[in-house]
C-alpha cells in the first residue's frame, strides 16, 4: 500500500492515459505531467510569498499581513487580483517589443528547468543523459531576460540595476557550476536520476547523502551562496534593492508583467532549491533508513521547502552586500575555494576506504578555507576615522 | 525533411538576417540570440545533445551577454550613425557574400546524389564523450585550456584602464 | 531532399549572411556578430557531417564542434576587449573612420 502511495501520481497519470488509443498515450502523458508542473509550482510560489512576508515580519518583530483571511492566509489571492487588475503602463520611449518579451523569456526559461528534476521515484519528466547541463543552460538564459528588462525601459536606474544584476549572475555562475562538477565527478554521470540513485543507500542508519562528505559539504556551502546570488536574493539583492535603486530593472514594470517577474524570480528559487536537494541532499531519498516508508515526493518537497525557509531566514538576517564586496567575494574567495574542492574530491576518490580519508579530506577543506579566507579577503587598512561636525 | 526542421531553419536564418540588417545594435544582438537558439535546436535534431546544450550555455549565456555589454560600454546603441549604417563599400561585400553562397550551394546540390541518406541515430552517451576527451582528444583539450587562460588574461589586460603615468 | 543537403544549405546560407554582415556594416561590433554567425554555421556543418557520416562513434565531428565553441567564446572576449579599448582611444567604433595606423 505504501508503494502505491509513493507512486500515486504516476499511477494516476497511467490511469488517465489508459482511456486513449495507444498512439496518443505518450504525448498526452507528457502533457499531463507538464500541466501538473505548471499547476504545482505557482501554487507553491503563492505559499512561499505568504511565508516570506509573515516570516520576515516575525523576524522584524511585527505581524506580517493578517487582514485578508484568518492569519492572512488569503493574502496571495489578494495580491494576484491586484496585479491582474492594475493598469499596464509602458513608458513612451521604451522599446515595446523587448519590454514585453523580457518577463516571458524569464518565465519560460525558468519553467524549462523543472523538466529534468526528479521529484520522486520515477517522477522525472525527461530522463536526459545530460540533464544537469540542460538545467544550467536554462539558468544561463535567464540572465538575458534581466538585461532585456533593464535596457528596454530606457531608464538609467533600470539599466544600472540590470548591468549590476548580470555582472553578479555571471560571476556566481562559475562557482555554481564548479560545485556541481564535484558531484558529477563522484557519481560518474550528468544525469540527475543517477545522482539521486547513488545517494539512496544507507550506511547503518545514516544516509549516503553527498552533503555529509567533506567535499560535498564544501560544495553545498558554495552552492547555497552561489544560488542565493544567482536568484538575486538578499544579501545579494543590490540590483533590486528597494532602498538603493528604486526597484532596479523592475522599475518600469507594473501590473501583470511585474507579477510575471515576481513569479519568475520565486520559481527560479524553487528550481535551484530543487537542484540543490537533488545534488547534495539526496533528492527524494529519506534521511534515516527506518523512515523509508514515507513517500519519496514528500521528502523532496519537504527539503525544497526547507531551502526556501533558509532563503527567507537569510533575507531577514543579513545586511545587503555592496557591489564591489560581492564581486570580490565571488572571484577572490569562492572561486579558488571551489577549485581546491575539486582537488579534495580527487584525493577522496583515490585514497582507499576508511577513516584516514575522512580525516585528511576534512583537514584539507578546513585548511583551504582558512588559507583562501586569509589571502583572498584581506581587508584594506582603514586608519582611525576623524569626524568633523558642522557648527 | 520534417516540418520541424524547416520551421527551425527558417527561424535561424531570419535571426541571422535580422542580426546583420537592423539599425539598433541591441536589437541586432537579440536577433543573434534567436539565431543561436535556432542553431541549438538544429543540433538537438541532429542528436548532438551535448553540443546543443553547450551551445545554449556558452553562446546565449555568455557570448550574447558579452556583445550587449560591449554595445553598452561603447555607447553604440544611442547615436544614429552619420552616413547610414552600411559602409561605403557595401556593394563589394554583398557581391562577395552572394558569390560565396552560390558556389557553396552549387557544390551541395551537385553532390546531393552521392550524399548518405537517413542513417540511424548514433547513441552517444556523455561517458563516451568524457572518455574521448580524456583519451583521444586530450591534447586539444589541454591546448584549449591554455588558450582560454591566455584569452582571459589577455582580454582583462587589453580592456583595462591604463594607469595615468604611462600615457 | 536529402536531409544532409538541407542542413548544409542552411549552414551555407548562414555563413553567407554572416560574411555579408562582416563586410558591409560600419560598426566594429557588427563585424564581430558576423564572425560569430560564420563560426556557428561552420559548427552546424561539422555536426551535420558527424551525424550522417560514416563513423559517428568516433565522435570527431562533435568534438571539433565543442572545441570550436570554446575557441569562438575566447575570441569573442578578446575581440570585444579590443573594440572597447579602441573606442576609448578613438571615441568611435565606426570602421570607416578608423583608417589611420597612428594612435
Amino acid at each position: 500500500m505504501l508503494e502505491r502511495l509513493d507512486q500515486v501520481f504516476v499511477l494516476f497519470k497511467d490511469w488517465l492515459v489508459a482511456f486513449l488509443p495507444a498512439s496518443w498515450q505518450g504525448v498526452v502523458g507528457v502533457i499531463i505531467c507538464v500541466v501538473a508542473i505548471i499547476a504545482v509550482y505557482p501554487t507553491l510560489f503563492a505559499l512561499a510569498v505568504l511565508m516570506e512576508r509573515k516570516g520576515l515580519g516575525r523576524m522584524q518583530n511585527r505581524y506580517g499581513p493578517n487582514r485578508v483571511g484568518p492569519f492572512g492566509i488569503l493574502q496571495p489571492v489578494a495580491d494576484g487580483i491586484k496585479s491582474l487588475t492594475k493598469e499596464d503602463i509602458v513608458p513612451l520611449r521604451a522599446d515595446a517589443v523587448v519590454h514585453f518579451l523580457a518577463p516571458v523569456v524569464l518565465v519560460v526559461a525558468v519553467f524549462m528547468g523543472f523538466a529534468v528534476l526528479p521529484m520522486g521515484r520515477n517522477m522525472v519528466l525527461v530522463d536526459l543523459d545530460t540533464s544537469l547541463l540542460f538545467f544550467f543552460a536554462m539558468m544561463a538564459s535567464t540572465e538575458l531576460s534581466v538585461f532585456m528588462a533593464g535596457w528596454s525601459s530606457r531608464n538609467k536606474y533600470s539599466l544600472l540595476g540590470a548591468m549590476r544584476a548580470v555582472a553578479q549572475m555571471i560571476s556566481y555562475e562559475v562557482p555554481l557550476l564548479l560545485s556541481s562538477i564535484v558531484i558529477v565527478m563522484m557519481t560518474g554521470s550528468l544525469s540527475l536520476v543517477r545522482v539521486v540513485e547513488a545517494q539512496n543507500h544507507f550506511t547503518g542508519i545514516l544516509p549516503n547523502w553527498y552533503v555529509f562528505t567533506p567535499w560535498g559539504f564544501a560544495g553545498f556551502i558554495v552552492f547555497v551562496i552561489a544560488s542565493t546570488a544567482e536568484t538575486n536574493r538578499s544579501p545579494f539583492d543590490l540590483p533590486e534593492g528597494e532602498s538603493e535603486i528604486i526597484a532596479g530593472y523592475f522599475t518600469e514594470y507594473s501590473g501583470f508583467k511585474f507579477a510575471l517577474f515576481f513569479l519568475g524570480e520565486y520559481v527560479e528559487m524553487f528550481a535551484v532549491a530543487g537542484l540543490g536537494t537533488t545534488l547534495f541532499l539526496g533528492g527524494w531519498a529519506g534521511p534515516i533508513s527506518f523512515l523509508s516508508w514515507v513517500p519519496s515526493w514528500i521528502w523532496f518537497f519537504a527539503k525544497v521547502e526547507l531551502w526556501i525557509c533558509f532563503f527567507i531566514w537569510i533575507r531577514g538576517t543579513l545586511p545587503r552586500l555592496r557591489q564591489d564586496q560581492l564581486m570580490n567575494f565571488a572571484w577572490k574567495f569562492v572561486l579558488p575555494f571551489t577549485l581546491f574542492n575539486l582537488v579534495v574530491a580527487a584525493v577522496w576518490r583515490f585514497m582507499g576506504e576508511g577513516w584516514l580519508r575522512w580525516l585528511v579530506c576534512w583537514a584539507l577543506v578546513v585548511g583551504v578555507y582558512a588559507l583562501a579566507g586569509r589571502s583572498g579577503m584581506r581587508r584594506e587598512k582603514i586608519g582611525t576615522r576623524i569626524y568633523r561636525y558642522a557648527d | 525533411m520534417s516540418f520541424a526542421f524547416w520551421v527551425v531553419a527558417a527561424l535561424t536564418v531570419a535571426g541571422g538576417l535580422a542580426a546583420v540588417l537592423l539599425k539598433n545594435l541591441v536589437h541586432c544582438a537579440l536577433a543573434l540570440t534567436i539565431a543561436f537558439a535556432g542553431l541549438a535546436l538544429l543540433f538537438l535534431q541532429l542528436d548532438a545533445q551535448f553540443a546543443g546544450f553547450a551551445q545554449i550555455l556558452v553562446y546565449i549565456g555568455a557570448v550574447a551577454i558579452l556583445i550587449v555589454f560591449a554595445v553598452l560600454l561603447t555607447r553604440s546603441s544611442e547615436t544614429p550613425a552619420q552616413g547610414g549604417i552600411f559602409s561605403h563599400t557595401w556593394l563589394a561585400g554583398l557581391v562577395v557574400a552572394a558569390g560565396l553562397f552560390a558556389v557553396l550551394a552549387w557544390a551541395v546540390i551537385e553532390s546531393a546524389g552521392g550524399l548518405p541518406h537517413e542513417s540511424s541515430a548514433p547513441a552517444v552517451t556523455v561517458m563516451q564523450i568524457g572518455n574521448a576527451l580524456m583519451g583521444r582528444y586530450v591534447l586539444p583539450l589541454e591546448i584549449l585550456a591554455l588558450l582560454l587562460t591566455a584569452a582571459l588574461i589577455g582580454a582583462a589586460i587589453v580592456a583595462m584602464h591604463e594607469k595615468e603615468g604611462t600615457k | 531532399m536529402n536531409p544532409l543537403a538541407g542542413y548544409l544549405l542552411v549552414a551555407a546560407l548562414l555563413f553567407a549572411i554572416g560574411l555579408a554582415g562582416a563586410l558591409t556594416r560600419r560598426n566594429a561590433i557588427l563585424v564581430l556578430i558576423g564572425i560569430e554567425l560564420m563560426l556557428n554555421a561552420a559548427n552546424l556543418n561539422l555536426i551535420a557531417f558527424w551525424r550522417y557520416g560514416p563513423h559517428p562513434e568516433f565522435l570527431t565531428g562533435m568534438m571539433f564542434a565543442i572545441f570550436s565553441i570554446g575557441v569562438a567564446a575566447a575570441e569573442a572576449a578578446v575581440g570585444l576587449g579590443l573594440i572597447i579599448q579602441i573606442h576609448r582611444l578613438a571615441q568611435t567604433t565606426d570602421l570607416d573612420k578608423i583608417n589611420r595606423m597612428k594612435g
